[in-house]
Formats: C-alpha cells, structure tokens, sequence
C-alpha cells in the first residue's frame, strides 16, 4: 500500500518535511518511487505567480529540444532550476539527466486569453512535449502550469531526495502533496507515479481502482485535453476532480458525491435529495470502486482528503492553525507536525470530506448527509 | 411376401423417432395415468396377443400352441403424435415404470415434420447447446494492494438504470434552471423478458406477477416484468402493480386498445414501455401466436376473431421505415403518459443493430435499446428461424457498447441485453459477463419458464410444443384443463427463489472483482476467454 502525506502550511516549507514524513511511514513497503507535487512555492519561484513551471526530466538533447521549441512558440525562460545528480542513483534508480523546473514568459499571442483558453494552451504545450518526449526518448514531462512544481522518480523517498538535493533552500511551497509509492499492477513508470496534476488540480490515492476500465473509457470520450496517458488506475481520480470542478463547476463538497454517491436510503432523508438523485444517475459513470483513501488539492489551495465508500484505507488530518497535514498513517502526522493537539486528530469516515482551506485555520468536515452549498 | 400392414413413404418406425418410451412389464400396475396425462397422445393402451409353442422333447407328442392377452402401453409411430420425451408419463406414474429416452442416432423424423406441406413450427429453443457465454471467466481478482470484498458482509449496490441518462452537464444545466429531463427508472438488472399474454398461460403469468411484487414489496429488489406483445389484462393495467411492469407494445399493436381505454384510470404509471421490432430467437419473424392458443380470453384481449393464427408483422404497415417507426411510436407513447414513462425499442440483434442504436442516440427520447441474441426462447416459430437465423447476443452487445463509448454516450442509453443467458444454467455468470461486455441489464424468459415453472424444454428438442397449446406443464397453454396443473403461488415462490440466488452469485461474482457500488457495466478488463478469436472480437483479453 502506497503512503500518503500532505501539507499544507501558511508560510512555505521545505518538501522534505514530507519526504520525512514519508520515510517515518515506511515499513515492509518497497519504495519503489516517490512523487511530489509543490503549489503554492515560496523561494524564486513564489515571485512569478503567473509564470507557468515546467517540470520534468530530460536529457541533453532533450534540453537543446526544449529551448528550441519553447522559442518557436515564443516561451521566454524566466528562471530555472535544475537537479543535477552528482552522485551516482541510488539503487533502483536508474540515471536520467536534468531534473529541471523552469518558468517561462508566456508569448504575446497567449496574453488576453481567457483563462480556459489559457489553460488549454498550456495543457496542449503539455501534451505535446510528453508525446514526443516519449517518442524520442528524450523527455518526461509532469505538468506545465503557474506556481506548480513536481518531481517523480523511482527509488526510496529518502534517497532519491537525497540524490536530487530537494532540501535546496529555494524549495518551498505551501502546498506539498507526497507520495511513497509501493508495487502497483503496472509495470513501472513515471507517469504512473502519484500525485497526478491537471490545470491546478491535483490529487493521489493509495489503493486500487476497480471501475478504471468504465471510468476511463467514459472520462476520455469527454472530449477533454489532459485527459488521456492512464498509466495507473488512480489517475481517473484527478480528472474526476478536474472534470467535477472545472467542467460541471460544482464545489468541492460534491466530489464525494460523485465518487461515491449515497444509497437510496440514505438520500431519501437528505435535504438535497431531488439534486442528489439525479446527479448520482448522471454521474453513474464515475463512480469509484475498491479501497481508496484520496487526497487533493484545488486550484485555489484548498486540500481535501476522503475515503471510498467502504473506507478500507487509513487516513488522518491533523494539525494547528497555520499547518495541517493528511497522512496515511498516524505516525507520519506525528513526524511533520509533532507539536499538535493530537486530541483534534480526525480520521474521515465513508461519508466525510476533510477540507483545509488555503487559510489553513482548521479542518472542515464536511458529511454527504449534510446539505450541500447551492449550484451556481 | 406383402407385409401385413400399409407402408407409405413416410411410414415410422419406432427406430426412427427421436424419443423412445421404456415400458416395463413387470411393475406397471395399468392405472392408466400415464397415457392420460400425455400432452400429444404419444402413447395409448394397447392389447397384445401373444402365442406361445410348447414343444416337448423327444419325437412322440406333437407341439401345441397356445394364445394368451396381455394389456400395455404402446408408443405411436405417426409423427403427428410422436413422443416428445416430456416424461409426464414418467412423473405421474405411481411405479416408475414408464419413461422417454432419447435415442442417439434417430434421423427420419426430420423429414417428415412437414405434412401437408407445412413446415414444422414449434416452440421452444435453438438445439445447440453451446454457449460463448459459457467460456468468459472472471479474471480480474484483488488481491495484491487489496483485499477482495466480503459478499456477504459488505453493502452491494446491483442496481441499474433504465432511462435516458443525459450528459453531466446538461443534467445540471436542467436541475439549475428547472427543465424537463427523460424519466429514469431505477431497477434490478436482472428482467424478466417479453413472454405475451396468450403465449403464456393465465396461471404462468400470475404466478409471476406475484412473484415479481413479491420481490418489489417484501425482499426490496427491484425486480421488472416485460408483458411481451399482446397486451395487457385490464385488471393488472389498472392495479397498483403496474408499476412493476414494462409494457410491451409491438408493431402489431395487439392489445394497445385494452391500453388506451385504461390509461385514464391507471393509479401508476407502468415501469416503461417497450416497443418490440424483434425477437432474437426469431428475428424478423415477429411473434406467432397459433390458432390453436387464440381462445375466447385472448381474442378479447388483443381484439382478434378467435381461432385465428396471429402472425405479428415485423414491422406495421403505416410506418414508412424503421427509423420513422422508432421516432414516431416512441414519440406517441411518451406523450400518452405524459412524457412521464421511458420508451424503448427492443430489435433482434443483427448486423442493423448498429444502424438503430445510432438513430437512438440522436432521438432524445429514446430511453434505451433491448438486443435480443439469436440463443433465446420462443413461444413459436418456423424450425428455420430458431435454428438458422439470428445473431449472437455477446458481439452484437460488444458492438453497440462500444459504439457508444467512441461517441462519448455509453452512459445515456443503456443496453438490455438478451438471448441465450442461463441456457446451461449458468445465470448469474453469463448475467455478469453480459455487464461486463457492456449490457446496463439482462432480460431471461425461457430461463424463467424452467426455472420458476419446471418447463421440461431442453437444447435436445425435448418437448417444445409451446406453440401448439399442450404445454405439459401448464406454462404456454390456455387450456384450463392443462394449466390448472400449474399452482401459481409455487411459481411466484420460485421466481422469488431465483432472484435471491441470483442475487447472491452476482455479489460472489462481483466481490473478488472489488466491484460493491456500482453495477461493472464496461468493466471488459474482467473477462477472459480461451479462444483466440473471440478474445480479439469481444476485445477483451485471451487467456489459456
Ligand atoms: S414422455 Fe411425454 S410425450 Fe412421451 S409418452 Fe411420456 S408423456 Fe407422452
Ligand atoms: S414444457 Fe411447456 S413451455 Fe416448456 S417447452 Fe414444453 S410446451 Fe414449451
């Protein structure tokens, strides 16, 4: 089983608070990757809000690639930062080249778009490096968007953090989504590494996904860029989110309501149950299965962790005001955050959501029998 | 030397016919039950002589001879009674002395089903005893990140949806500004197909009206009927039972007038209705309900002459083409119950399945599409159409789900699929495959005549004398006489039976998968087949 930690923080930290955590939470799992994902970045990056980040990894001529079809596009570099190993990969880890994040000026012909629109160019941008990267060989790319950094790789957390040098003093964020990864069904590969990142939304899980084949099928007849790749069964959990909340525009409140609707028992008493029923019936399709324990993370910095309708994964929120963390376990709590009111700790349940807001001032819980916020 | 009897050409033997009745001598006691009991008159008291030579060793004394009597049963030879190896006989017989047995190599009678230049029809099923369905497994298991699910501990959603879904996003656009959206039924995938009124007999149905509100009413599982062409009876259309029925309504409009008159005092609206073009057991043949079944009651009910065949026509004269059909009845019906009722087509699966489930698509009414595969039951039809004619349900489901997944629409128009499901007993696996290839439900109906009615039909040609009335057990006659056999509450017992079993397989079934809240619709990772060919046809993986 995959360990999760999250954190997010009013003033930026350093990543290895969860890659601590993370390590703090290993046991008999096999670290066979870890995967990170930074919003809200303090250091150089934190000043150019709007410039958007790519991360990847890429090789010499993947780097010369990059330069050369940026310019063509009229991508300006801003500043970069690289992770260039010197020492030779942990075992397991196999050498890669340039660990890079790099923030670009967006061309005159992106400015004054809509923001949709905005994000579809980026998104495309995207897509079309990680194609051809995989194409060619050459590059690997995570995600192309404003105040997002991510890094995925193969090996133990603690030693890929090591070998990459991520206690670099520039790297904070406020936001940090971590995952120690266990075996998986698939082969490995990177793409397949959590957290998985879509325009600002972001999400991991540990577990299983029985309804990948049906949720996948239906999420990429949507007709919408990103939503593609599927190389671990939990990446539909990302787009369900993207889709729930940028497509449909409901609030977060209503995830779990498509994930993982209530029976009709449930609903008969439920003050929204005219909505509920006929949501549940139109989203029927993107209805989870199997144990999951999900976290994520809005565009807007709110995080969230809940459960499958079962709850047969672990999970725990906790924190003080100005830090909270998710964890799947409690000990990984107890290692970033040791100096909590641990009586506060909260365990979501099959109908909870756990929100911290981006004020990160308390925990909301959030129950599928309350009512929700009204559609807009 | 002339033989002693007239032998024409299409004189039998009793070699040449398929079932042979073991008579035995010694335990019979001549109560009788037997031959009364026998639906097609196959067997008859008979009187035999027997002479007897008594030769005495050594030369002195001549032989003598004497004559005895004894009484028996004989099988007759006419094709027009032959045995039809139902072994009532057998079961009413107080000693066990009597019973059908097929013979293995038993060719002749093929060739003289036909008197009087009639082809032979009959009821019953195809005579080919395998089934794809039969050789799908289950191949996704959870086990190595989870634990598979207890079925009989965790909470099971087995539910379905009939209607048509719309998108996601229109539904919100509808609920926030308060539109109209397609009625959408909430039900157990598990129905029970089209089986007409006048097909079956009056204590088959009722029996499974009870069951089925049984179900509804008592156990929770929300189980559906489909009354087949024919109509209705009055009382059941304007009782609150209707609700649990999916009115079927066909091209040949039996039956509709009994409909429109009792619309106005319906206290429910029925489940659906369904808007048959075609049976797969015989496809574009419509239904046939013999002369023989077209009593007082039927006529009636479906506003005939009595004594009449009723050929249904594929397809109704005014409709100028299928596509015109489809649209307008499916227009007219939702407006006769105020846009309240899903309506939906149910087409013989064929190489247009595609072509009508297209037009569908584009219909916003349409609620959903019954296929019906060639491996069904049928009350009647020509020998041709059961045996030759007709498309397998698996692919033909394949294609359509897969059509609407290439369209982005595998959510809006569910799928009904039928033919064949359970023909080896194997109910809740081809069910599941079924879902797992696509269906958003399955419809059985021969399944249920012998499982809820102890119909004797078999894929061997045994019985299948639905259409002629002398159903054996009372399921497809309407003949008091015959059908006072069947008790109806044992049937509604039975059908209750079968739905709970059945529920509990599809949880075994669906438990292991990690599959709990929602029905595996499309969940084709789940399947393997150990043919090479099917595998790449049904796309799903091939494993030896
Ligand atoms: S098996 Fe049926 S048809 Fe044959 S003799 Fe017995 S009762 Fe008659
Ligand atoms: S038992 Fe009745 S329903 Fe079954 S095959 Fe014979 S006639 Fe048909």
């Amino acid at each position: 089983m995959c360990r999760l930690f999250s954190l997010t923080s009013r003033d930026p930290v350093s990543p290895m608070l969860a890659i601590n955590a993370l390590n703090v939470m290993k046991e008999g799992h096999d670290g066979s990757g870890v995967g990170l994902c930074l919003r809200g970045l303090g250091g150089p990056f934190g000043e150019m809000k709007e410039a958007p980040i790519l991360s990847g990894i890429f090789t010499e001529a993947g780097l010369k690639r990059l330069s050369q079809v940026s310019a063509d596009i009229g991508l300006d570099p801003k500043y970069s930062m690289t992770f260039t190993p010197k020492t030779p990969p942990p075992p397991g880890t196999p050498k890669r080249g340039t660990y890079l994040a790099r923030a670009f000026d967006i061309p005159d012909a992106w400015k004054g778009l809509a923001p949709e629109e905005l994000a579809r160019e980026y998104t495309r941008f995207r897509l079309m490096l990680r194609t051809t990267g995989e194409e060619q060989g050459d590059m690997q790319v995570f995600s192309f968007w404003p105040d997002t950094l991510m890094v995925k790789e193969v090996g133990d957390p603690m030693e890929v953090a090591a070998y990459l040098g991520l206690d670099n003093k520039d790297l904070v964020a406020r936001q940090i989504l971590a995952q120690g990864r266990q075996n998986t069904n698939y082969a490995i590969n990177l793409y397949a590494c959590h957290p998985f990142f879509i325009q600002g939304v972001c999400s991991m899980t540990n577990g299983e996904n029985t309804a990948f084949i049906p949720i996948r099928e239906y999420l990429a007849s949507r007709g919408v860029d990103g939503y593609c790749g599927y190389q671990s069964d939990s990446e539909v959990f990302a787009h369900i989110l993207h889709y729930t909340v940028n497509r449909l525009g409901l609030d977060l409140e209503y995830y779990k309501h498509v994930i993982t609707p209530l029976t009709n028992e449930e609903l008969d008493g439920h003050p929204d149950r005219e909505n509920l029923v006929r949501l549940k019936q139109a989203c029927r399709k993107l209805v989870i299965d199997g144990p999951n324990c999900v976290i994520g993370c809005l565009p807007d910095g709110s995080m969230f962790m809940c459960q499958d309708r079962k709850k047969l994964r672990p999970g725990v929120v906790g924190g003080k005001p100005g830090v909270f963390a998710f964890s799947s376990e409690i000990c990984g709590l107890n290692a970033a955050i040791p100096d909590r009111d641990t009586s506060k700790d909260f365990q979501p349940m099959h109908l909870d959501t756990a929100i911290v807001r981006p004020d990160c001032q308390e925990v909301t819980i959030c129950s599928q029998l309350q009512a929700l916020p009204h559609l807009h | 030397m002339q033989p002693t009897a007239g032998l024409a050409p299409s004189s039998l033997s009793l070699k040449d016919l398929p079932w042979q009745i073991d008579w035995d001598i010694h335990t019979c006691t001549l109560c009788g039950r037997c031959t009364a009991v026998c639906p097609v008159n196959a067997i008859e008291l008979g009187v035999f002589r027997k002479r007897e030579l008594h030769a005495k060793p050594g030369i002195p004394e001549k032989p003598t001879n004497t004559y005895t009597i004894y009484h028996g049963i004989r099988q007759r030879t006419d094709p027009a009674y032959r045995c039809i190896g139902c072994a009532m006989c057998n079961m009413v017989c107080p000693n066990n002395s009597i019973r059908p047995r097929k013979l293995a190599e038993s060719p002749m009678l093929w060739y003289h089903h036909n008197r009087g230049g009639q082809p032979r029809t009959r009821g019953g099923r195809r005579n080919e005893s395998g089934s794809l369905l039969d050789q799908l497994k289950f191949i996704r298991i959870s086990m190595l990140t989870d634990p598979a699910l207890d079925a009989g501990r965790h909470e099971f959603e087995l539910k379905t949806l009939l209607g048509r879904i719309l998108p996601p996003e229109e539904e919100l656009k509808a609920l926030k500004e308060n539109g109209w959206t397609p009625p959408v039924r909430e039900i157990y995938p598990l129905i029970i197909g089209g089986m007409s009124f006048g097909a079956l007999s009056p204590n088959m149905w009722e029996g499974l009206i009870m069951g089925v509100t049984y179900l509804n009413e008592e156990m929770g599982i929300p189980a559906r009927i489909s009354t087949g062409e024919g109509g209705c009876p009055p009382r059941l259309l304007r009782s609150r039972f209707i609700k649990y029925v999916i009115l079927q309504i066909a091209s040949g409009y039996f039956g509709w007038d009994e409909i429109i008159r009792a619309i106005p005092e319906m206290q429910e609206d029925p489940c659906a209705v369904e808007i048959k073009y075609g049976q797969g057991a015989k496809p574009g043949d419509g239904g046939l309900l013999m002369w023989y079944k077209v009593n007082k009651l039927i006529s009636a009910l479906r506003g005939v002459p009595q004594g009449v065949s009723l050929p249904s026509p594929p397809t109704h004269q005014t409709k100028y083409s299928i596509e015109e059909a489809v649209a307008k009845m499916i227009q007219s019906m939702y407006m006769a119950w105020g846009f309240r009722v899903p309506v939906y087509p149910k087409i013989s699966a064929s190489s247009t399945s595609l072509a009508v489930l297209n037009n569908l698509v584009r219909n916003p009414y349409a609620a959903a599409l019954g296929v019906d595969g060639e491996d069904g039951g049928t009350g009647a039809a020509y020998n041709v159409s059961i045996n030759h004619m007709g498309h397998p349900i698996a692919s033909n489901l394949r294609d359509c789900y897969l059509n609407l997944v290439a369209q982005g629409r595998q959510n809006e128009i569910p799928i009904i699929a039928g033919g064949g499901i359970g023909k080896n007993g194997n109910l809740a696996a081809n069910a599941a495959s079924l879902i797992m290839l696509g269906a958003s439900a399955v419809q059985v109906g021969k399944y249920m005549m012998q499982a809820a009615a102890g119909c004797v039909g078999s894929e061997a040609d045994r019985c299948n004398i639905c259409n002629i009335g002398l159903c054996p057990k009372g399921i497809t006659s309407q003949d008091p006489r015959i059908y006072r056999r069947l008790d109806p509450e044992k049937v509604a017992e039975r059908v209750v039976d079968v739905y709970l079993s059945f529920d509990t397989e599809m949880r075994k079934i669906f438990a292991p998968l990690g599959r709990s809240t929602s029905l595996p619709i499309g969940m084709s990772d789940a399947l393997g087949i150990a043919d090479k060919d099917a595998a790449e046809r049904l796309q799903i993986k091939y494993v030896v």
